[in-house]
């Protein structure tokens, strides 16, 4: 059966409706509960997008949601899975705090800004790096080395932020408060022409660099010679070796790129939120990249909103939690788990009921 | 001495779990079916043990509903890998969220405990056993206090795991169904010319999968502890998985790599901050990290190779 289908339910209507069973799914256990889930779903979509503040804190998380989603779909493209997002994160984190600590001080934002982001690019994609590099050169499998790196790098952190960046114990495990040089400004100037009071959110300009990212990501991967190399060796490896293309490179430069998108992702709760470097801040975003990317295609198109509906439920699921005390933000843990599992694993499902229903519809002209 | 058989004892009890967990991967990964999933599985299972636990006050009832909650996730994965076709890692990717917010949530929804499950009675768990005669033979020297303190004393699950060790070689390597399970992860073509179905014997695979992880989770929430906390597996699943890589695919060296996983948690536990001799005073983190540093090492070769059933993670499909 010819199961190629037209490209705008492809890359449409497929995630609507998996995203749709997801919900569904969500609902029924809602209701299970013994909630409504119809006051449910309204307080959620109030929570994340009822006035500016919920709106600035949904565009928040969306914008960590972006970077780790670029990050597992730059790898998907090569045909690696990269699990590590988590860790690549977390240890980009490190790179950003490195900045942080040592030049907030002296230097003004504008300038720890862009060091950040290359220290945040750095240290993320060094972490990517061994696990590629075991992959090409001895050909250890990705996702369990990922894996693996993701449980190393939170040891690393719980000892370095319990041991050497230590403020004080009293404290707990994280740094000292960053200092203005440390911090990016928030962009609620953007919307305020809008009548959009965003108040304390903390959306910062963090949010611009995802949007910019993400056109780079389409212009690496669409538009130049390695993105063409990175898709054949995705599509088929075999012929990618044929055409004389270098496997081992691209696999290593591949993954260091999704690494350093994921490490980017620190930028955004670090120096736009915390402003200080402590435990636990990537909250599984880099898990959560992985729902993103599968619901968006892998297409940076398809990301940005993929991240916006994530935002909208971590930020939507918690004032919820606070309103239905019974439904609790692991809820939001389930659906991200069901939107894996039918637009990730189950995506082939529909696809043969669907590919009749247009196929029919477009032998009928003929 | 005394605390040479406390600290192996601590190394049985970590290593149980992980012990269960990793022969569970054992029968799904020597099927082809890859399993990230039994970290999911896992803490489903210790979810609906204790509250079934906790409901009906029985330790059975509640293994019961372990089993059969981490058999019923084992088969998502099966329909999504097998049937469907689809990407085995990112299934098992889906199960682990699922399981993990479904049991917060239900365990929030139904207990109003912030995810935990009422403090379990002693007839709702699974309590230590104690092997006749440990009494009487305390007093011979070396063997008379290994017996009491580490062999007798535990669950009846902590035995049955041990002794699924066997049972699983002989399961794997002598029996019909052992064969036809290795064979479809090695190379289901060969098994479907000879007129046996790929799915049915994975779909077997993955059942068993479920079975053991249901008894791994029940081990947790109403063997050695008297209720469900959130999230409670806490990576185990993930560290079986290492086990069973370290073991590369084999029921005995599983148990060896657990027992030495699980020793690495013992000493966490017992020597955290103390000074040893030779290396001084180890960070915690790093005693927490070495299972997964070691696996790596092995993974890229450095300690002999590891290689995985040929045809796992790929989804069979029957030419036609």
């Amino acid at each position: 059966m010819n199961l190629t289908l037209p490209k705008w339910v492809d890359y449409g209507l497929m995630p609507l409706i998996n995203v749709a069973v997801a919900f569904l799914i969500a609902g029924l256990v809602v209701l299970f509960v013994g909630e409504s889930p119809v006051e449910a779903a309204y307080l959620m979509v109030r929570g994340a997008f009822g006035n500016g503040y919920n709106l600035g804190f949904t565009l928040f998380f969306a914008t960590t949601f972006i970077f780790t989603g670029l990050a597992v779909a730059v790898a998907f493209h090569a045909g690696l899975f990269n699990i590590g997002g988590e860790g690549q994160a977390y240890i980009g984190g490190l790179g950003v705090g490195l900045v942080c600590l040592s030049m907030d001080t002296v230097l003004p934002w504008w300038v720890t800004f862009p060091l950040a982001i290359i220290g945040a690019a750095l240290f993320g994609a060094l972490w990517a790096f061994v696990p590629a590099f075991l992959q090409a050169k001895r050909g250890s499998h990705i996702v369990i080395t990922t894996i693996m790196f993701n449980f190393i790098a939170s040891a690393l952190m719980v000892y370095l932020l319990a041991g050497p960046l230590q403020k004080s114990a009293n404290l707990g495990p994280r740094t000292r408060d960053f200092e203005a040089g440390g911090q990016i400004p928030k962009l609620d100037w953007l919307f305020s022409p809008f009548g959009i009071d965003m108040g304390a959110s903390p959306l910062n300009i963090s949010f611009l660099l995802a949007l910019i990212m993400s056109a780079m990501v389409w212009l690496i991967v669409w538009r130049t010679k390695f993105g063409f190399e990175m898709r054949t060796q995705g599509v088929s490896p075999r012929a990618a070796v044929y055409a004389g293309m270098p496997e081992v490179k691209i696999i290593v430069l591949t993954m260091m790129l999704s690494g350093a998108l994921a490490g980017m992702m620190a930028l955004n709760p670090v120096m736009g939120d915390q402003a200080r470097l402590q435990l636990d801040f990537v909250e599984g975003a880099g898990f959560v990249g992985i729902a993103v990317a599968l619901m968006g295609r892998s297409h940076p198109a398809g990301i940005i909103p993929a991240a916006i509906l994530f935002g909208a439920l971590y930020q939507g699921g918690a004032e919820l939690a606070f309103d239905m005390p019974n439904i609790t933000r692991d809820m939001i843990v389930m659906i991200q788990g069901l939107v894996i599992l039918f637009a990730g694993a189950m995506e082939f499902m529909f696809r043969p009921a669907l590919a009749r229903i247009f196929a029919t519809q477009q032998e009928r002209p003929a | 001495m005394e605390t040479l058989i406390q600290l192996l004892d601590l190394t049985v009890r970590s290593a149980v779990p992980l012990l269960l967990a990793c022969l569970a991967g054992l029968y799904s990964e020597r099927s082809g079916i890859v399993d990230i999933g039994l970290e999911g599985k896992m803490l489903g299972g210790a979810f609906a043990a204790a509250a079934a636990a906790a409901v009906t006050g029985s330790a059975w009832l509640g293994l019961g509903a372990g089993i059969m909650v981490a058999v019923a996730l084992s088969l998502i994965h099966g329909f999504a890998s097998i049937t469907n076709k689809g990407n085995q890692i990112v299934s098992g990717v889906a199960i682990n969220f699922i399981a993990a917010g479904l049991s917060a949530l239900l365990g929030q929804a139904w207990f109003s405990q912030g995810g935990r499950t009422p403090q379990l009675q002693p007839d709702g768990r699974f309590n230590p056993l104690e092997l006749p005669l440990a009494e009487t033979l305390y007093g011979i020297p070396v063997l008379g206090p290994v017996y009491r303190e580490l062999i007798s004393g535990h669950n009846l699950i902590a035995y049955f795991a041990f002794a699924m060790v066997p049972i699983t070689w002989w399961v794997l390597f002598r029996t019909r169904f052992g064969l036809r399970l290795r064979a479809v992860g090695e190379n289901p073509a060969a098994v479907d010319t000879a007129g046996i179905s790929v799915s049915w014997a994975r779909y077997r695979a993955v059942i068993c999968c479920g079975v053991l992880c249901g008894i791994a989770g029940a081990y947790l929430s109403i063997g050695v502890s008297a209720g469900f906390v959130k999230d409670m597996t806490a990576g185990r699943g993930f560290i079986a998985l290492a086990a069973l890589i370290f073991a590369k695919w084999r029921p005995v060296a599983a148990m060896w790599a657990c027992l030495l996983f699980g020793f690495l948690g013992a000493i966490e536990i017992r020597y955290q901050g103390v000074a040893l001799p030779i290396v001084g005073v180890v960070p915690v983190q790093l005693m927490q990290a070495l299972p997964y540093i070691l696996t790596v090492i092995l993974l890229a070769g450095f300690i002999g190779k590891a290689i995985p059933p040929k045809a796992g993670g790929i989804p069979y499909t029957k030419e036609r």
